[in-house]
């Protein structure tokens, strides 16, 4: 097993590499002086001639990807001229948020997504498996950012159970309760389109293997039907829809960046979109490539989960 | 029930390309509808509600009339996304289309970069690109297309690989054709399809994309509004105005739901297996609806007996008779085989048993099943789950796919135990290990730790044999059990079986299309043909004067008992399809002694004793069989 996981670990290098080449190559896109336009509207003489020191920007392309990629190996991500603020530090502080934010929300999809999927096939053509099919294709036609607009309508302002925005936490204190009530509704809104998606695709993973001849095994042998769904055939179906899980991350990941506008929540979304604004582009860089790579990471935690479920992969 | 779940899936697939239709339609004809202008700001009129005096849909936080903003916005998000969708199918098609195309270190190298833009969670790449462009319409179109183009990258070159080596394309090739006027006149055309449903699965995406960058502030800059960035900046009036807010993002749900109405409805219709209404899951038991009178238990000697038994399935329209009447039964210690090629019903009669039949489409309509005096057709699902495994245990074929992958074979077998026996867990695996034991796997403490697929067939069909063993069944129904091993293999599982028997006393059924298999095992044989029994008695002397034109030749295929794998179709001709059986005996259009009436009416099952033929001209005089 460990050798198994370092060796997916190896495979991901050329990819975190190609994370960092495609970003590089994006951002060598923008027209005129470098200096001038990482630095955008913070472009002071001083300014200039330290960037140009730090990222070696007179220097032709190739040695630049070499001395900013060293930079970064080094854990240098840079100096946001923004924030005034290393961009590690930053990154890493809002990305604290986002974290907790989307993976509240994936376990949900997953959870809520499975659970759905499982009922649905389970009762196929019942009522729950057509109340199910009709809300799962509502939550993946509605727009998540929408999605939170209206929660807020409607649960923090007309029905009062939970705050608008304002956690505590950003400022430090505050409190589990405090964070946990402000996470409800941004998770819950992100997890929407994702457990859509997850219950579909669970719905499906499961009409297939119900047909299998091992489940008729399993009722033939008298086993529970509770246990022959949620045991036998989950398990199988769970082949199918943890590669799906890994894909979901990302959107979930992706969708994250409109919920904490809507929320105002303090994560890398927000943090990245108010870069692009004010042009502060090392920012959006670090902030880009940190997140790239934590998503190649869980996908890999992802696999290796997945030789754990089936042992017929080798590992 | 089905049929009318599918006409509703197209009834909301049209209700999606209706709406989709009408928006499209209203974006259109926007310029020309007399509608105030969406820019002009009246900051005496803010935030009026909808129905207001000339603003039907009120107007914005600077007073500008909504309902132009809708429908002008509108225009615009829908362009953008067609715009999106569009360059991504262009750019991605051709990536696809050259690195399908020539293969080799060109593809690889291409879908390394493919592969690598795909490990980024879309947004980021899409801001990245917008960073660096800076805000923009049209900058958030080429981010959104870009993040779509490994996509159709990856279908079209998919499709590619398998069009490139295709006859026309070598024969093109041959005739001296350049790569472009190939892939443009032999390639393209056979993608575009292709394209064109990639296209369509990912508009309703797009247009979602490029509202969310817009929504940002990333997309479309004022005064310029498309449904996105007018949610954006009515966002700040959510609370005291929520009207505002409300107007654009309904507008996208809707256009995002029609969309996504109408890809599932084509989907269905383009998928075959959903079609067909093939995607159902089997329900726990067989579905009953049984007409007609309960027949009795007829003998009360035997431990099962099935009476005038009668499974069908029902597909759409048709009713396939799979089991059209059967009369079995079986006493402890007594091995029955049931006999007959594939589609004899032979497998259905075994799993109406115990309602195994899948169902949906199976369904029991008429006769019994009787266990130890009890009628089990219709008996509540949890009595009859309590019998099986329990007091009747099958053994299936291939137990590859019987068996669960991913379960080990021990856990397997203990589950089987403490289904109906609340045992603990050591001494359920304690007794696992002495059921593997028994049926004769080698190091069973050790094996008791394997997965299905570290096994040998043999190994595995012991695992269930085993496994139909532990709870000590009165019957064993065993279907074609041996069917999928190699012939060593198969006699040693027989003998196992035998021994078995004569030791606990088991009533076993075996369903087999071997009548080599049958003289090695069975006291009794019934031979079935389309669903019906049309000889019993027995085997020896079924084996020694075959009365039925059909056992006679299906044993005259075995040149040696016990010969292994024998297959039936040494019979010219097919059984015939049971969902529409002509009257009288359903042998004749194969059968060399058919004459005008056999084909007149039904033929009764009818000999002395325990022999019992359905045929008017039968090969042999009946006698009187000895068991
Ligand atoms: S009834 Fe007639 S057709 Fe049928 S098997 Fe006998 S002889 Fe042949």
């Amino acid at each position: 097993m460990t050798g198994y996981i370092l060796k997916r670990l190896l495979s991901a290098v050329p990819v975190l590499l190609g994370i960092t080449v495609i970003v590089f190559l994006i951002m060598a896109l923008i027209p005129g002086d470098p200096a001038l336009a990482i630095l955008g509207a913070y472009a002071t003489p001083e300014n200039v001639a330290k960037i140009n020191r730090d990222l070696g920007l007179d220097a032709p392309l190739v040695a630049r990807y070499f001395i900013w990629l060293g930079n970064m190996l080094t854990g240098d991500f840079g100096t946001s001229f923004s924030l005034n603020r290393p961009v590690i530090d930053e990154v890493l502080d809002r990305f604290s948020a986002t974290l907790l934010l989307a993976g509240t929300s994936f376990l949900l999809c997953t959870l809520l997504g499975i659970a759905a999927g499982v009922i649905s096939a389970a009762k196929q053509y019942g009522w729950a498996d057509k109340g199910i099919t009709f809300a799962v294709l509502l939550g993946i036609s509605i727009p998540s950012f929408f999605l939170g607009m209206m929660m807020i309508l409607i649960f923090a302002v007309e029905l009062r159970w939970f705050p608008v925005s304002g956690m505590k936490m950003a400022y430090g204190g505050g409190g589990f309760a405090d964070v946990a009530n402000h996470l409800v509704m941004p998770a819950f809104a992100l997890a929407v389109v994702a457990t859509g998606v997850v219950a579909r695709l669970s719905r499906s993973a499961m009409l297939e293997v119900l047909r299998q001849d091992f489940i008729r095994t399993a009722r033939a042998k008298g086993v529970r039907e509770g246990r022959v769904v949620w045991g036998h055939a989950l398990r199988a179906a769970m082949v199918g829809i943890i590669p799906v899980l890994g894909i979901q991350a990302g959107f979930v990941l992706s969708g994250a960046v409109y919920i904490e506008m809507v929320f105002q929540w303090p994560g890398v979304g927000r943090m990245l979109v108010d870069a692009i604004l004010k042009r502060d582009i090392l920012l959006v860089q670090g902030g880009v490539v940190f997140v790239a790579a934590c998503y190649v990471l869980f996908n890999i935690a992802v696999d290796v989960a997945q030789s754990l479920l089936d042992p017929r992969i080798k590992t | 029930m089905q049929f009318l779940t599918l006409l509703m899936r197209n009834r909301l697939a049209a209700a999606g390309g209706i709406v989709l239709s009408l928006v499209v339609l209203l974006a259109l004809v926007t310029p020309l509808l007399p509608l105030a202008n969406p820019d002009v700001t009246d900051t005496a009129n803010r935030f009026l509600m909808p129905g207001a005096q000339g603003h039907l849909l009120g107007t914005d936080h600077l007073g500008r009339d909504l309902l132009a903003r809708l429908l002008h916005g509108t225009r615009l998000s829908l362009a953008v996304g067609f715009a999106a969708a569009f360059f991504a199918a262009f750019f991605g098609a051709a990536i696809g289309i050259i690195a399908g195309y020539f293969g080799g270190r060109t593809d690889n190298l291409i879908m390394r970069g493919v592969d690598m833009l795909m490990a980024f969670p879309y947004i980021l790449l899409a801001l990245a690109i917008v960073a660096a462009l800076g805000p923009g319409l049209t900058n958030a179109l080429i981010a959104v297309a870009a993040v779509n183009i490994p996509f159709f990258a990856r279908n079209i070159r998919g499709v590619t690989v398998g069009l490139a080596h295709k006859e026309f394309v070598d024969a093109a090739r041959l005739a001296g054709l350049g790569h472009t006027r190939i892939i443009l006149t032999e390639i393209l055309p056979n993608v575009i399809p292709v394209i064109v449903i990639a296209m369509s699965t990912t508009i309703g995406w797009m247009i979602l994309e490029t509202a969310g960058l817009s929504f940002l502030g990333l997309g479309s800059q004022p005064p310029q509004a498309d449904l996105g960035s007018m949610l954006g900046e009515a966002r700040g009036a959510l609370i005291t105005n929520p009207h505002t807010s409300i107007v654009p993002g309904a507008m996208i749900l809707v256009i995002v739901m029609g969309i996504n109405l109408l890809g599932d409805g084509v989907r269905d219709a383009l998928d075959p297996r959903l079609r067909s209404g093939a995607l159902t899951r089997p329900m726990p038991a067989t579905r009953v609806e049984r007409k007609g009178t309960i027949p009795d238990q007829g003998d009360g000697e035997a431990v099962l007996s099935l009476r005038q038994l009668q499974t069908q399935f029902h597909v759409k329209n048709r009713i396939y008779k799979a089991v059209g009447g059967v009369d079995l039964k079986v006493a402890p210690g007594e091995c029955l085989g049931v006999i007959g090629e594939s589609g004899s019903g032979k497998s259905v009669t075994a799993l109406s048993v115990m309602g195994l039949v899948a169902s949906p489409p199976g369904v029991i309509t008429g006769g019994a099943v009787y266990f130890q005096g009890e009628d089990l057709v219709g008996a509540p699902y949890e009595h009859l789950r309590s019998l099986r495994g329990d007091k009747v245990a099958y053994i299936f074929q291939d137990p590859l796919a019987t068996l669960h992958p991913l379960y080990k074979v021990g856990d397997q077998l203990i589950e089987a135990i403490r289904v109906h026996h609340p045992v603990g867990r050591s001494e359920a695996r304690a007794r696992a290990v002495a059921l593997l034991k028994q049926v004769r796997i080698p190091n069973a403490e050790s094996r008791i730790d394997s997965y299905p697929h570290e096994m040998s067939g043999g190994m595995r069909q012991r695992v269930g044999i085993a496994m139909a063993l532990a709870n000590d069944p009165e019957v064993i129904i065993a279907d074609e059990p041996t069917t999928a091993l190699d012939v060593t293999v198969q006699a040693q599982i027989l003998s196992l079986l035998d021994e078995l028997r004569r030791e606990r006393g088991l009533a076993i059924v075996f369903i087999t299309h071997d009548f080599g298999v049958v003289a090695q095992l069975c006291d009794r044989v019934a031979v079935m043909y389309a669903g019906r029994i049309v000889e019993t008695g027995p085997t020896e002397a079924v084996l020694n004067a075959p009365a039925h034109p059909y056992t006679s030749r299906l044993i005259a295929c075995v040149p040696e008992l016990g010969g292994g794998r024998r297959r039936l179709e040494a019979i010219p001709g097919l059984p015939p399809a049971v969902d529409r059986l002509e009257p009288g005996c359903a042998f004749a259009p194969r059968c060399l002694k058919a004459s005008a009436a056999c084909r007149e009416g039904d033929i009764a099952l009818e000999g002395p004793g325990m022999r019992a033929v359905r045929c008017i001209h039968p090969e042999a005089e009946l006698e009187e069989g000895v068991a």
